[in-house]
């Protein structure tokens, strides 16, 4: 029985910390999301196709051009961020006077776009980057590299957003912009510009995000579909639009997915998520940490 | 008898007259996908023309579809009692997860990630229990060797036709008796302001959860039928997010606001894919959905009453010079 209890603890353990640096990239895609949303009020439906395409991205230049990991992340992070700006130019800017839901829908559609593009242009094999990453053995428990790597980029990388936000005066702008956008404009900031900016960045962070999963997970046209819905849950679970709610909702949402899963299948834990967030909605429905108005 | 009741009454005879005239089976299979898609997408626009955006439908036409599958398969259960059944569990799924939504006012955005997370679960769940569902590599109802009535299960594709047809119609009418009903003005009331809409007297949230549990219902019928139908589903077909928004994507090319903008959009949508299928083969796997986005964003920015709707704007508004209709002060309304 102590035997089973000891063996118990390691896996409940192992689970947790694997939680933990599963929501490190889990809160890099929402931080894109919610900084979309918060500033020019889209839900983008499509951001995980965008970090789909960027695997895409990373796979052809690692695996086909035969460049380095270290080349091909920045370049694939200035490839996403420019469908990004493509995204919000081509169909988010003809419809920002239009009703909310249509601009949903809209990228609903840049949805389908990717993914049959992908399937079309890629066939629908699963790719991956044929990099092996070691495991860490920690005591008895293991840990992939590969997600310690990405745990620690995707913290790096808010970092690096936070502090764009804070001290530039084009992050100024973003925040101020996302607390009232008619004064801004009267203000002399160019909220297209702005916009176009925030778009870049927040596909910017698909494409991090892109070359961090990349590293765990093989690409396919509809590997987006795995993490896309959980991304819009954990952005609503925080409050669409707040930095610090999605990020604590990414680890709550992490966690949740690995216990679930160390019980049981993955499956039960992607659904015990799915209920979790459903009865939270109910409980807290403009988000974890909204303020009473 | 007007004369627009007479052209309904010539249609519908001419429907139900076809499958004996013209018994090609390949092009009947295409009419009954049709038809069923069109009562799906029916369903889905009585909701979605108020503004209740769901992404939750897939969910609502997989637990129709599995749970008359399984009911009949592990239980014997015949689909006559299966497929009530399968509704009801749709009904409840629909008001446990809608009544709290709109007890608490979770509209627009929210609604719709909510009603996405509904989908995401019942795909999930379908997978999990794969030692029932089959899981990902999808379901076959137990083919009957007796009496094929009890078991719903026909050869012919005229039988198919018919029974589609029959449900289709009945779509279209309660389609037309929700356009006809209070129910319509005080929607219309709540999607143009909520608050204004319960000063007014109306009860919002009863209001909202008829009309959701009204769609979750018939969406679970044509699940059912699809499953019955093609003695084959898959959670990637009858259920999940991609099947939410090929919903959507059909109601909105075909057009919102008129009753047959569904089917418009169902005929435009299998005959695109089934061309593309049929001129390109296995190389044009991907291809129907990629046109299909590109028109669901350029009929979004350009045409956002659809296809049907707008011919009917310009059919009506050209002769006469009539006011705008109700549905485009609805558009105005929300574009301001």
């Amino acid at each position: 029985m102590q035997a089973f209890l000891d063996i118990f603890d390691i896996y409940l353990l192992e689970a947790v910390v694997n939680g933990i640096l599963l929501g490190g990239v889990l809160a890099l895609l929402a931080l894109g999301l919610n900084l979309i949303f918060g500033v020019i009020d889209v839900t983008w439906i499509c951001y995980a196709e965008l970090v789909m395409i960027g695997m895409y991205a990373m796979y052809y230049v690692v695996q086909v051009f035969g460049l380095p990991y270290w080349v091909a992340a920045p370049l694939t992070i200035l490839l996403v961020a420019g469908l990004g700006a493509a995204l919000h130019y081509i169909v988010i800017a003809p419809l920002l006077t239009a009703p909310p839901i249509n601009q949903l829908l809209a990228t609903g559609g840049v949805l389908f776009i990717l993914q049959s593009f992908a399937t079309v242009a890629f066939g629908i094999d699963f790719r991956n980057l044929g990099i092996r990453l070691p495991v860490l053995a920690f005591g008895e428990m293991h840990f992939s590299y590969a997600r310690l790597l990405s745990f620690i980029a995707a913290l790096i990388g808010m970092v690096v957003v936070y502090l764009f936000m804070k001290r530039t005066y084009t992050g100024t702008a973003i925040r101020a912009i996302a607390q009232d956008r008619q004064i801004m404009s009267l203000m002399g900031v160019d909220a297209k510009r702005i916009y176009l900016i925030t778009s870049a960045l927040g596909g910017a962070l698909a494409g991090l995000a892109a070359c961090l999963l990349v590293l765990q997970y093989d690409v396919h046209p509809f590997v987006g579909l795995s993490f896309g819905p959980i991304t819009f849950l954990i952005c609503v679970l925080g409050g669409l639009g707040n930095f610090v709610g999605g990020f604590i909702a990414a680890f709550v949402f992490a966690e949740i997915i690995s216990l679930g899963g160390l019980f049981s299948d993955l499956e039960w834990g992607y659904v015990l998520a799915f209920a979790f967030f459903i009865v939270m909605m109910f409980i807290r429905p403009a988000g974890l940490f909204a303020r009473r108005s | 008898m007007n004369s627009r009741s007479i052209v309904w009454a010539v249609v519908l005879a001419a429907l139900i007259a076809l499958p004996f005239v013209y018994r090609d089976p390949y092009h009947l299979h295409i009419l009954v996908l049709i038809l069923i898609w069109s009562f799906a997408y029916t369903s889905w626009s009585i909701m979605g023309r108020f503004g209740l955006v769901s992404l939750g439908h897939g969910g609502f036409m997989g637990v129709g579809a599995y749970v008359t599958a399984l009911l009949w398969n592990h239980l014997g259960v015949t689909p006559w009692i299966g497929i009530p059944l399968s509704m009801a569990c749709a009904g409840l799924l629909a008001v446990i997860v809608a009544y709290p939504c709109f007890r608490f006012r979770i509209t627009g955005h929210y609604f719709v990630l909510v009603t996405l997370a509904l989908s995401g679960i019942v795909l999930q769940v379908i997978t999990a229990t794969r030692d029932y569902t089959g899981g990902s590599l999808g379901y076959t109802p137990n083919r009957t060797k007796g009496s094929q009535l009890l078991a719903l299960q026909f050869d012919d594709k005229i039988t198919w036709y018919l029974i589609a047809l029959f449900v289709w119609v009945v779509g279209l009418l309660i389609w037309r008796w929700v356009d006809r009903s209070m129910s319509r003005y005080a929607m219309e009331a709540i999607s143009d302001d909520e608050d204004a809409a319960a000063a007014a007297g109306v009860n919002v949230t009863y209001e909202k959860l008829k009309i959701t549990l009204i769609s979750a219902l018939m969406t679970a019928l044509a699940g059912a039928l699809y499953c019955q139908y093609q003695m084959f589903i898959s959670p990637d077909t009858v259920s999940g997010i991609a099947v939410s928004l090929q919903m959507v994507f059909a109601v909105i090319v075909g057009g919102v606001y008129v009753s047959l903008g569904p089917t418009v959009g169902a005929v435009i949508t299998i005959l695109l894919a089934e061309i593309l299928r049929i001129s390109f083969g296995t190389k044009a796997v991907g291809w129907d959905n990629l046109v299909y986005g590109v028109l669901l964003v350029l009929f979004i920015i350009f045409l956002p009453k659809g296809i049907l709707g707008s011919l009917i704007d310009r059919f009506k508004t050209q002769p006469e010079k009539k006011p705008a209709t109700h549905e485009q002060e609805i558009t105005a309304a929300a574009k301001r």
